[in-house]
């Protein structure tokens, strides 16, 4: 069984009085365990299909089902539960918290759960020692370098081992070769540790990594 | 508990912005604290006055005497068990601007009836039995840096002008009841009549051998002289001193109203404090929701923030004026005995504190609360 | 090269919310100044109002008030005989003997006060200035009639015309109602000297006030009867007799007022700092682009400086606003100094909410100082690179 199915989605905005529809009936499945690019052109809708899969916003009519739960119908509070549990987010422009070091941003989604603080402490630390960035823990963001950053961004979405890691342009703001220790670490999240992940980019050369690529573009959804 | 780490390093955003607000709170508390003080403070004088005793003046106003004959009959009223007087003497001590109370009292029969005025047996033994002595509260000894068994000279307002009368202090009284006051100057009736000649008692004061009886006590007098050349009117001392009290006027209201002001003054700057802060942090909100924080808990997150700062702060204050008026002895320039900031006080402005932080707190509560997520997080991108 | 004063007008426009807030915060402080101020002016001005400058009043020797005061009738029959006396269209000396005592009456609000009485002859009305009786009729001589000040008519019980109110244990029928200006005396009842005397304390006035036939020659006279040994009296000006009595009073609510508002002044600053760091800080990247332009970090600070004073001046006219609707609201206490009951209004003068303005614009240069200085020492370089 597919671990996302999206049946029939579309998404319109309202802006004043005017609608602005951005696509329709899109569906998508996607197995577990997969490594999903989506590209397309600006303004196509893919960071829109992104945060609908994330349960950042809603639909305006369709399915998106992942596992058991239909989150196209759940209320904000049970999509924030909902998120906090099966949503791993990486930002392209990082969106640590300033005043908080690495390893507290890092802990942050396991603050939402019951775990002991010595229990949160391991799960941190794991998740540190896996994007290689252990001796920076007492870092504040602005003590690191951007790909760092992105480092620390993504063990953060991987702390609370979610069902879904979602990256909206995850290299779009790093030079070449941090991009590049970037994506290899997506990779090895994929292959080692049978991460799902759907990555939103630009760039070929990243949506080479994954397994398969999908474009969005006009609205209409293709492989 | 988890979140307090989160919740500090919001207030260290902006160490600057943080701690300007806890002191301007800080301010606030200790001013609303003090004023509110003042109040409490003359409440509490209304109860100095005690309802076993009575207080017998002239019915014009307690600016006229009473006879001295009055003594005795005074002592045949049922329901009396002793009688004294006092006479106010308004003396100066160098400068007429720093104020206390002098009174001339029949000591024989004053002191056992006030058992406020404590002081060492061997001393009150050395009082009584020197016509030119006195006894003078700890506090206006501290005040005039008097010792004991000095000699020290008062003009009087009243009688003989420009003339200064030598006293010796033979004792010195620590008052039973703080709201009695301690810069009290006692001496002896006698050593006043001999010198000005012309003396009269201010008022009686009675001691009753039951409190029930006042009303009738009072009326029995009160009667008893209504047609002759000075009428009384009896009434008990609480009575007596609340009427003092009263003739300050509206003060309660007026520190009521600076109280509201001061208020208003720092929940606006609180407010603003929260609200500039939540204005640099929506994207980080945006990010924590995204995370799964729920817009409940945001909502008590940024509260609990405002609260932090406006309970520090209350804290500071409250504490600050508390210290500070118990170190330095205030006591309102002989006006406020017994000033002090009680702890109901300091509670009532701990709470205050409180709720200023949750209403300061509350519309950026209200807007993290409310908050979209995607669309703040792509005004960034 | 200044920058244009429309630049920080427009930003304050852009920022309506913390604007507005930190001047409603100011404005709250500059009214509890006002306020306070008002308060103390308005008493002094009640006692200070009392007194002329071309009178004189004589009281006993050492006396610190009218109360403790005694003068007997020969004392002032030598008064009146003096020549610096001046006298009256009808040729009798202008001077006005006094009994004054303190009687108990109880308010129509809570509690009782001490309300002045005094004893006077119909020259009192000559003698003291600004006196008249608005309504009902002069005091009938040999009878138990009384006039009431216009403030006592509202604030004690049995105070119309006809009434009678008690005291002395006997009823005295109130004839008249007086002004005076707004002085002191509208807190007191008027009697007939002969009436009070056998009330009170027998045959003795407390004050004697005459008008001076020469006011410039005051010191003279003041020598003359001070030196005098059959008079043992202390001569004053009327005017500062009474601007001393209430000496106490206002320097306790003055000090009050300063305390007071300081304290608030200092949590309204600290406000203000905020304000202006967060208005310096949002717009570092305008600040740069000025300096690249070439404005000096100097004329920076100063437009920083102003625009904080701009807030300031916004709060101190609200403060001023909301001070207005106080103006002329009456209030009574006593005066331990005289012992006495005096009612006076709160008097906010424009002087006063000048002061308001000044002292918001005071608060408004200490909070934008080191923010102002901010904005100017920011180093162009970095500034730019956040553009």
């Amino acid at each position: 069984m597919a671990l996302l199915e999206v049946r029939n989605l579309s998404k319109v905005y309202y802006r004043d009085s005017q609608q602005i529809p951005v696509f329709e009936g899109i569906n998508l499945s996607i197995e577990a365990g997969e490594f999903l690019a989506l590209m397309g052109p600006s303004g196509s809708g893919k960071t829109t299909l992104l945060n609908l899969i994330a349960g950042l916003d809603k639909p305006t009519t369709g399915e998106i089902v992942v596992g058991d739960d239909n989150i196209a119908a759940m209320s904000r509070r049970q999509l924030a539960a909902w998120r906090s549990r099966h949503v791993g987010f990486i930002f392209q422009l990082y969106n640590l918290l300033p005043v908080l070091t690495a390893y507290q941003n890092v802990e942050l989604p396991l603050l939402l759960t019951r775990l002991s603080k010595r229990e949160r402490r391991d799960h941190v630390m794991t998740a540190l020692d896996v994007v290689g960035l252990t001796d920076r823990a007492d870092h504040f963001p602005r003590q690191l370098s951007g790909g760092q950053e992105q480092r620390v961004g993504i063990a953060r979405a991987v702390v609370s081992d979610p069902t879904l890691i979602l990256a909206d342009e995850p290299t779009g703001d790093l030079d070449a070769k941090s991009a590049e220790e970037i994506l290899t670490l997506l990779q090895r999240l994929n292959e080692e540790y049978q991460k799902t992940i759907v990555m939103v980019t630009h760039d070929q050369r990243a949506a080479d990594r994954g397994h398969a690529v999908m474009h969005l573009d006009k609205g209409v959804l293709t492989r | 508990m988890k979140y307090l780490k989160l919740i500090r390093a919001n207030l260290f955003r902006s160490k600057r912005r943080t701690i300007l607000t806890m002191l301007s709170v800080a301010a606030a508390l200790f001013l609303f604290v003090t004023l509110r003080s003042v109040l409490t403070t003359l409440d509490d004088a209304k109860e100095v006055g005690s309802e076993t005793r009575m207080v017998t003046r002239s019915s014009i106003s307690i600016v006229f005497p009473l006879p001295e004959a009055y003594y005795q009959w005074l002592q045949t009223v049922p329901g009396v068990n002793s009688v004294s007087w006092s006479s106010w003497f308004g003396g100066v001590y160098r400068d007429p601007k720093d104020f206390f109370a002098t009174f001339a009292v029949d000591a024989e029969s004053y002191l056992p009836m006030y058992p406020e005025i404590d002081m060492p047996a061997e001393q009150r033994e050395a009082f009584l039995a020197e016509r030119s002595a006195a006894i003078v509260g700890s506090g206006l000894m501290e005040r005039f840096g008097w010792s004991l068994n000095q000699t020290i000279g008062l003009r009087s307002t009243i009688y003989s002008p420009g003339e200064e009368w030598p006293f010796t202090i033979r004792a010195v009284y620590e008052p039973t009841n703080p709201s009695f006051g301690d810069e009290n100057f006692f001496f002896h009736y006698d050593y006043l009549y001999e010198k000005s000649q012309y003396a009269q008692p201010g008022w009686y004061i009675m001691q009753l051998s039951d409190p029930e009886a006042a009303a009738s006590v009072a009326e029995t007098i009160d009667e008893h002289y209504k047609n002759s050349r000075a009428a009384t009117r009896t009434e008990t001392e609480r009575a007596f001193q609340t009427g003092f009290i009263t003739m300050y006027g509206n003060v309660g209201f007026l520190l009521n109203a600076i109280g509201m002001a001061v208020f208003f003054a720092i929940l606006f700057v609180a407010a603003n404090t929260m609200m500039m802060s939540a204005r640099e942090r929506t994207n980080e909100q945006a990010v924590l929701k995204m995370l799964g924080f729920s817009d409940r808990l945001l909502f008590a997150l940024v509260m609990t923030e405002a609260a932090v700062i406006t309970v520090v702060g209350g804290v500071l204050g409250v504490a600050g004026a508390k210290l500070l008026f118990d170190l330095s002895g205030f006591q309102g320039a002989g006006f406020l005995p017994g000033f002090e900031i009680k702890w109901s006080t300091a509670i009532v402005g701990l709470v205050i504190a409180v709720l200023l932080g949750v209403i300061s707190g509350f519309v950026p509560a209200w807007q993290a609360l409310r908050l979209p997520i995607s669309q703040t997080l792509r005004r960034v991108a | 090269m200044k920058i244009p004063v429309i630049y920080n007008l427009r930003s304050l426009r852009q920022r309506p919310v913390s604007t507005l807030t930190t001047a409603v915060g100011m404005g709250l402080v500059v009214l509890v100044f006002i306020a306070m101020m008002a308060l103390s002016r308005g008493f002094r001005a009640a006692l200070v109002e009392t007194g002329s400058t071309d009178n004189v009043i004589v009281l006993r020797k050492g006396s610190d008030s009218e109360l403790v005061s005694g003068i007997g009738r020969g004392t002032a029959q030598t008064i009146a005989a003096f020549p610096f006396v001046a006298d009256g269209p009808d040729g009798r000396p202008l001077v006005s003997p006094e009994v004054y005592v303190l009687i108990s009456l109880e308010r129509l609000t809570e509690g009782e006060a001490l309300v002045v009485a005094r004893g006077i002859n119909p020259e009192a009305f000559d003698v003291r200035k600004n006196v008249e009786i608005v309504e009902g009729r002069m005091l009938n001589p040999g009878a138990p009639e009384i006039l009431v000040g216009k403030s006592i008519v509202d604030r004690f019980a049995n105070t119309g015309i006809g009434d009678k109110i008690n005291f002395a244990s006997r009823d005295w029928t109130v004839v008249g109602h007086f002004a005076a200006g707004g002085s002191s005396f509208e807190s007191e009842i008027w009697g007939e000297n002969e009436q009070f005397m056998p009330a009170f304390r027998g045959e003795v006035f407390q004050t004697v006030t005459f008008r001076m036939d020469d006011p410039s020659a005051f010191e003279s006279i003041k020598s003359s009867l001070e030196g005098d040994p059959r008079l043992q009296v202390d001569a004053l000006r009327e005017y500062d007799f009474y601007a001393g009595q209430s000496a106490l009073l206002s320097q306790i609510l003055n000090f009050a007022a300063v305390f007071i508002a300081g304290i608030m002044a200092i949590g309204a600053i600290f406000g203000a700092i905020n304000t202006m760091y967060a208005a310096v800080g949002a717009r570092s990247p305008e600040i740069a682009v000025l300096l690249t332009l070439g404005f000096r970090p100097f004329s920076v600070m100063s437009s920083f400086l102003l625009e904080a004073t701009m807030i300031a001046v916004l709060g101190g006219l609200l403060g001023g606003l909301f001070s207005l609707p106080i103006n002329g609201i009456v209030t009574s206490t006593t005066n331990w100094q005289s012992f006495s009951e005096v009612a006076f209004a709160f008097r906010v003068t424009p002087d006063l909410l000048f002061r308001g303005v000044i002292f918001a614009v005071v608060m408004g240069l200490i909070g934008g100082f080191f923010p102002a200085r901010r904005a100017a020492r920011q180093p162009v370089v970095k500034a730019v690179r956040e553009i």
